[in-house]
């Protein structure tokens, strides 16, 4: 408590300045703590915008036939409602946690490159408006799934142009973020805080830099292609001019795959910051971590091709694929393992962050089994295109990184609002989505090993029981949210006032809890004292 | 560190990751080539493109190979595309030839491409055309019929437990793009 003292004082010495007045301080703002508000928001917003468009899906599968929407519309809302929910949800609000958190747990004033940050964030929502309106182009919006396979995404009416700008510019987004993350982490540490030192939060975040800047200008090349083999005659992609459809599949999955590590990496760091605070003990094995996370990082280059095992591929490269990304089970699986073995014997107790930690250790490890029956590429032939392979990637990134963006928000937005939350509302808001998230992907499991094809509006009806059910739970989660973020809201405006430490214990776990809740707009403008940091654990 | 000294380290370290950015961006372009190479280099995903000449092999008359024969038009192309056989047994070591048909049935001229591919895959190596009407354009003129030889051979260095493969043509239309070539 000392150290929070000496820094009130501090501030209130040198009369910082706060932050500008109006609207104006939003657009122009270079601070890391307003950027991070900006992102997270602008995660929250999208949250709901592709929640929308999954309850449209949701609703035409409520029974067998065709009642609500027509086909194609259909297919633009898979399509959107995937892409909304990367680059616009969960992406964004792993940057904005970057932005707010990396500085103060480090160490460092801002970010070191605050202009550039202002920029990367502001390409957001005119990228998203862009994609928006293509729903309302002639031919509609993208309709061929988030992967944009051709030739099937070359049927696109003129919203092909501007989806494909859309992702150049998410794309830079994204680059900049990572390289704004790198550099303030490469650069800007407090002296004591050495590599190995860093909050696991920090270094999956780092980690996710790198990929990001390796694979989004694959991702961002590939569909230039598309637009050249369009517009400009080329054929990379077109059998007619001596091109192959494959390829695309092979440079998009080559972005892809370390894509959903980018995804949830950065999970992974939130999870070990937050289930040593509620257990009370140092998180166990913290240099396994590191190395898990990056062997995990370099594992995710070199499996793509298990997205590809139906489309041919010579009978070693389907072994190679397989046994490569059956190896991904044993860095994740010494993640489970440390975090099984910190609450082993710890004085745990259950406040809304960890019960969302808890339930994204147990709900996380069974998409992760999912994931490893389709590595098995004779196996695969079966689960390929069908409800399996939804199920298992909406339980890796809903109780997987939505969870770990529950349990983030939970945690620190005390720190961030100076306001402890409704512990009752989040508690209800725990059960309400843990219940119905199972509901709602449980039974995709069944429907899709009995061979319902994914991306369709109708289906047989022997599969419309369980489809009813994933219905409903669909509805239930979406409404829930709605209680998350009447949540965020009444922290902001009010409520008992937050300690700097917010949870017992928690100063030892991370530089954040040493500041004031909420923080002075600028902190740490003077390194802090390295006792401090070298009492971290 | 003071304040210049971190900016210029900073300033350096951000070219050096634009540099990979940018590195990685060509790199996706780079793959188009190395694929076509890959993909050539083990005949997969119907890249024999080039005859191969015709010389004299071992016959190995033990042996039958079943080969199939399928005709696939692309599209819209007004094009009717047959095989004068469906079936052929074959020997390994011994040439065959036999005649594709397609006939236009438009009052336009067309030009298409045939692409190739060959079931299983990995016997795909093994399938040596010394000619056939892939390896260039085909012209088609309006309501003609033409004949279009493939000659080929199987290798007899095939595995032992090779008993049937398929050998499929696509047509693709390829008339507006040749036109824009031409003019």
């Amino acid at each position: 408590m000392s150290v929070a003292t000496h820094d009130d004082a501090h501030a209130h010495d040198h009369h910082d300045h706060g932050p500008a007045k109006g609207f104006m301080r939003w657009v122009t703002t270079t601070n890391h703590k307003d950027i991070g508000t900006l992102y997270l928001i602008t995660g929250l917003i999208m949250f709901f915008v592709g929640g929308a468009m999954a309850l449209v899906i949701r609703a035409e599968l409520f029974e067998p036939g065709l009642q609500y929407v027509d086909p194609h519309f259909f297919n633009q809302m898979t399509t959107l409602h995937a892409l909304i929910m990367v680059f616009g949800a969960v992406m964004p609000a792993f940057a904005g946690l970057a932005n707010w958190m990396i500085p103060m747990m480090i160490g460092a004033p801002d970010m070191a490159l605050p202009r550039m940050n202002n920029w990367s964030f502001w390409l957001l929502p005119f990228s998203f408006v862009m994609l928006a309106s293509t729903l309302f182009m002639d031919g509609g919006a993208a309709a061929a799934g988030w992967t944009l396979y051709p030739p099937l995404v070359l049927q696109t009416g003129n919203a092909l142009p501007f989806t494909v700008f859309t992702v150049h510019m998410l794309g830079m987004s994204s680059i900049m973020a990572a390289i704004n993350i790198i550099v303030t982490v490469f650069n800007m540490r407090a002296p004591g805080m050495t590599m190995m030192k860093l909050p696991l939060f920090v270094w999956t975040w780092v980690i996710t830099a790198f990929l990001l800047i390796a694979v989004m200008p694959v991702f961002a090349g590939a569909v230039t292609m598309l637009l050249t083999d369009k517009f400009f005659g080329t054929s990379f992609f077109n059998a007619a001019g001596g091109g192959d459809p494959v390829l695309y599949q092979h440079l998009f999955w080559f972005f892809g795959h370390p894509e959903v590590y980018i995804l949830i990496l950065p999970s992974f760091g939130i999870i070990s910051s937050i289930i040593p605070t509620f257990s009370r003990k140092p998180l166990f094995g913290y240099a396994s971590m590191v190395y898990a996370t990056s062997a995990i990082g370099f594992l995710s280059f070199i499996v793509w091709a298990h997205h590809q095992y139906t489309v041919g591929m010579p009978i070693a490269g389907e072994l190679y694929f397989t046994y490569a990304t059956m190896l991904i089970a044993v860095p994740t699986g010494v993640k489970v393992f440390n975090w099984l073995a910190t609450m082993w014997k710890g004085a745990m107790t259950f406040e809304t962050p960890m019960l969302f930690a808890i339930a994204f250790v147990v709900l996380f490890t069974m998409g992760g089994f999912t994931g490893l029956m389709m590595s098995i590429s004779p196996a695969d032939l079966q689960y390929h295109d069908t409800y399996f392979i939804v199920a298992h990637f909406h339980y890796v990134l809903v109780p997987g990184a939505v969870f770990a963006l529950f349990a983030a928000a939970y945690y620190w937005l005390p720190k961030w609002t100076g306001h402890m939350y409704d512990e009752r509302l989040g508690q209800l808001h725990f059960w309400l989505t843990t219940i119905s998230v199972n509901i709602c992907f449980f039974p995709q499991h069944f429907v899709g090993l009995a061979g319902m094809p994914r991306r369709i509006p109708d289906y047989a009806v022997q599969f419309a029981e369980f489809n009813a059910m994933s219905s409903v739970g669909a509805f239930v989660f979406g409404f829930s949210q709605l209680i998350f973020a009447y949540v965020i809201y009444k922290a902001i405006q009010g409520g008992e006032k937050a300690t700097s430490e917010v949870w017992e214990g928690a100063e030892a776990h991370g530089l954040e809890w040493h500041l004031s809740s909420p923080p002075p707009y600028h902190s740490w403008t003077e390194a802090p004292p390295k006792e401090i940091i070298s009492d971290l654990h | 560190m003071d304040n210049k000294e971190l900016q210029k380290a900073n300033a350096r370290l951000v070219w050096r990751i634009v540099a990979i950015a940018v590195l990685m961006f060509g790199l996706g372009f780079a793959i188009a080539p190395y694929y076509d190479a890959v993909c050539s280099y083990f005949g997969i995903s119907g890249r024999v493109n080039e005859a191969s000449s015709e010389q004299t092999m071992q016959v190995d008359a033990s042996r039958e190979i079943s080969v199939e024969f399928v005709s696939v038009v692309n599209g819209q192309m007004p094009l009717k595309f047959r095989a004068e056989t469906s079936k052929l047994k074959v020997n390994p070591g011994q040439y065959y030839t036999v005649n594709y048909y397609a006939e236009n049935t438009s009052d336009k001229k067309l030009v298409g491409r045939a692409v190739p591919s060959i079931s299983p895959a990995w016997l795909s190596a093994f399938l040596k055309k010394a000619e056939c009407f892939c390896f260039s354009e085909q012209e088609f003129e309006p309501h003609k019929e033409r004949k279009m030889p493939v000659r080929f051979v199987i290798d007899p260095a095939v595995q032992a437990d090779a008993k049937e493969m398929t050998l499929s043509y696509t047509f693709f239309d390829i008339t507006e793009k040749s036109q824009t070539i031409k003019n």
